[in-house]
């Protein structure tokens, strides 16, 4: 390990110390309101930096992510369902055996978390198999094929899912402390993954697919590992998400989901994981201060009515102007490393002391 | 029905190389233009449904000139993120102006009436919707086998900068693309509404993506490839419905099980070129 390598693994442990800190200041002094937009934006990363690893570093389009999220929050709001709420939930018909028969106390959740990460790991594995052989726009389209399946598979297998109904109180559980977390380890995951040989490869297959083949990568390998952890970490956002809100309905992951994640990474530019990080946060506050737009406006002395949606309009237009005008996003391929920042805070010095 | 929008797709994709997103939106938009000249201009029906499909590839030219225009040398991966958020804004601005309320569409006399035919009662529905699908279907090929624009178009489809050298004006033929493609998806989202007289903003995602299977099944770019493909999708949708009813909540399902079975075993459709992999 070299110095500067060294410096970067202390840097980041100190940030993680201080967010730690800061976790634990803003649980006792910020309002709910807030704690609820924090802790939705560290979701959004996790699912954004999953996102951005197939989408932006590998460059394989999927539109798929809001289907392992759906698998992710089914898979974790069924295991930690109280016995009690099980039977109050399922009178349709009743869960499957063996689900039927037991839920995780809370200190399993972290377990609950994870199984709900392998079981989309494992839906992607199953997809990734058949579909990656695919390119472009065909992987684009059987990717997105698959979110609707889930999708419709939610809304019709009643035994497992509650159809429409969906599975209403779920323990929260999901607080600040675990979406940081989970938040943080997923970037500092994806983070040195990118940086290692196999990211280098995976950029290499993003480039230029026939000349990443012609210098000895696996092209379906390292897409299917890429497209696996991707659905891994998706899988994971969507149980915690659906441990935030306390239900999951197969109306909670529909495209828009996707529609939101791809503004974030797009934004944040493709491929750059802290881009994704900082936008993810942009995202999750812009969601909620564009709610002005659908309220009503005075100007002068016309009354607007609000319109409900516009927000969605908003941002919808902000994707194709930001496609046609600023295709690098925020911050284009480049990452924020400790090297920028130290870079950046010496040049200020030489500033001030001039 | 799905072959007209099958065909929309195919043309610009065999063009473009690339999804338009947004053409399931841009039928919703003839249904719902047809409905506001029937309903608030009072204008007759068929009127009003030619200027609502005239309306539509307006909408069609103006979205190629705006959104994919400026992209059509950018990487593939932006133009298809600029489509899908085109798709997006197109929706949004449906439910923002119209309203998600499902409305009912008007109906003509002419798609109301019951035929008694060999016995059987048939709507009218039924009966006149594939005759008008074949005639416009007719129509279609006699303009790009048969015309100079057509022959054009095709050139285009198969090298774009040769046919450049040639003296064809690339963009206005595709603009043209555009246009034809949006103008068959106004007409199927008429006859669709007149199938199913309610209309919404959303209505047009499902049968877009079914399109595209169509069109995907037929082998995409084949003009008669679209229209057997968009009648085996109709024609498999229907069969599930029937023969296994208890499945038919599962019916969109199927058809994207279709889809990535034809993406994987055959990906250039029954009718498709199979084309080279180009370094």
């Amino acid at each position: 390990m070299g110095k500067e390598e060294k410096r970067d693994l202390a840097l980041t442990l100190i940030l993680f110390a201080v967010l730690m800190l800061g976790v634990s200041l803003a649980e006792r002094y910020l309002n709910s309101y807030l704690i609820r937009i924090l802790n939705t934006a560290c979701i959004y990363v996790v699912a954004a930096v999953a996102y951005n690893l197939i989408n932006g570093i590998t460059g394989q389009f999927s539109l798929g992510p809001n289907g392992f999220m759906a698998i992710g929050g089914y898979t974790v709001a069924i295991l930690m369902l109280p016995l009690v709420q099980k039977q109050q939930v399922y009178f349709l018909q009743p869960l499957i055996w063996p689900f039927n028969s037991f839920s995780f106390p809370s200190y399993l959740f972290i377990l609950a978390l994870f199984l709900g990460g392998l079981a989309s790991a494992l839906a992607a594995l199953v997809i990734g198999i058949p579909t990656l052989r695919l390119r472009g726009d065909y992987l684009a389209i059987a990717t997105f094929g698959f979110g609707e399946i889930i999708n419709v598979l939610a809304n019709n297998f009643i035994p497992l899912t509650n159809g429409a109904l969906g599975i209403k109180g779920i323990p929260e559980y999901t607080n600040l402390w675990w979406t940081l977390n989970w938040a943080f380890w997923s970037v500092f995951m994806i983070k040195g993954l990118a940086n290692s040989s196999f990211g280098r490869a995976l950029k290499a297959i993003r480039e230029n697919e026939v000349a990443a083949e012609a210098m000895g990568v696996n092209l379906f390998r390292h897409k299917l590992l890429s497209f696996v952890l991707s659905g891994f970490f998706a899988g994971v956002a969507g149980g915690l998400f659906v441990t935030l809100i306390s239900t999951v309905s197969p109306s909670l992951f529909t495209f828009t989901m996707t529609f939101n994640l791809l503004i974030i990474i797009v934004l944040g530019g493709l491929g750059s994981i802290t881009g994704s990080v900082i936008t993810a946060f942009i995202f999750a506050f812009l969601q909620e201060i564009l709610r002005v737009v659908e309220a009503p406006i005075t100007i002068g002395a016309w009354t607007f009515p609000g319109i409900p949606g516009m927000r969605m309009v908003v941002f919808s237009v902000l994707l194709v102007v930001m496609m046609i005008f600023y295709r690098r996003g925020l911050f284009g391929g480049k990452e924020i490393s400790w090297q920028l920042v130290i870079d950046w805070i010496k040049r200020k010095e030489i500033k001030i002391e001039k | 029905m799905y072959a007209l929008l099958a065909i929309g797709y195919t043309l610009v994709y065999g063009i473009l190389g690339f999804i338009n997103f947004a053409h399931g939106d841009v039928f919703m938009l003839g249904a719902y233009f047809s409905f506001f000249m029937i309903g608030i201009f009072l204008l007759p029906w068929w009127l009003g449904v030619i200027i609502g499909v005239v309306l539509c590839s307006i909408v069609g030219m103006s979205i190629e000139r705006v959104a994919y225009r400026p992209l059509r040398n950018a990487p593939r991966i932006s133009a298809l993120i600029t489509a899908v958020g085109v798709s997006f804004f197109i929706e949004n601005l449906g439910l923002v102006t119209v309203g998600a309320r499902p409305k009912g569409f008007p109906r003509p006399e002419l798609m109301k009436n019951v035929y008694i035919l060999a016995g059987a009662r048939i709507q009218g529905v039924t009966f006149w919707v594939p005759i008008i699908s074949i005639l416009v279907l007719l129509v279609l090929l006699y303009l790009v086998y048969r015309t100079k624009m057509g022959m054009a178009m095709r050139a285009v489809s198969k090298d774009m900068e040769t046919t450049r050298l040639m003296g064809v004006d690339v963009d206005r033929i595709i603009l043209y693309t555009f246009a034809l493609g949006s103008a068959l998806a106004g007409i199927g989202g008429v006859l669709w509404a007149c199938k199913y007289p309610q209309i919404n903003p959303l209505m047009g995602t499902f049968p877009g993506w079914k399109a595209f299977t169509a069109a995907v099944v037929g082998g995409i770019g084949n003009v008669v490839g679209a229209m057997v493909g968009g009648f085996i999708i109709g024609l498999v949708e229907i069969m599930i419905v029937a023969f296994f009813p208890s499945l038919s909540g599962y019916r969109d399902a199927f058809v994207f099980s279709i889809l990535i079975i034809f993406l994987l075993v055959k990906p250039s459709g029954i009718l498709g070129e199979t084309m080279k992999e180009k370094v």
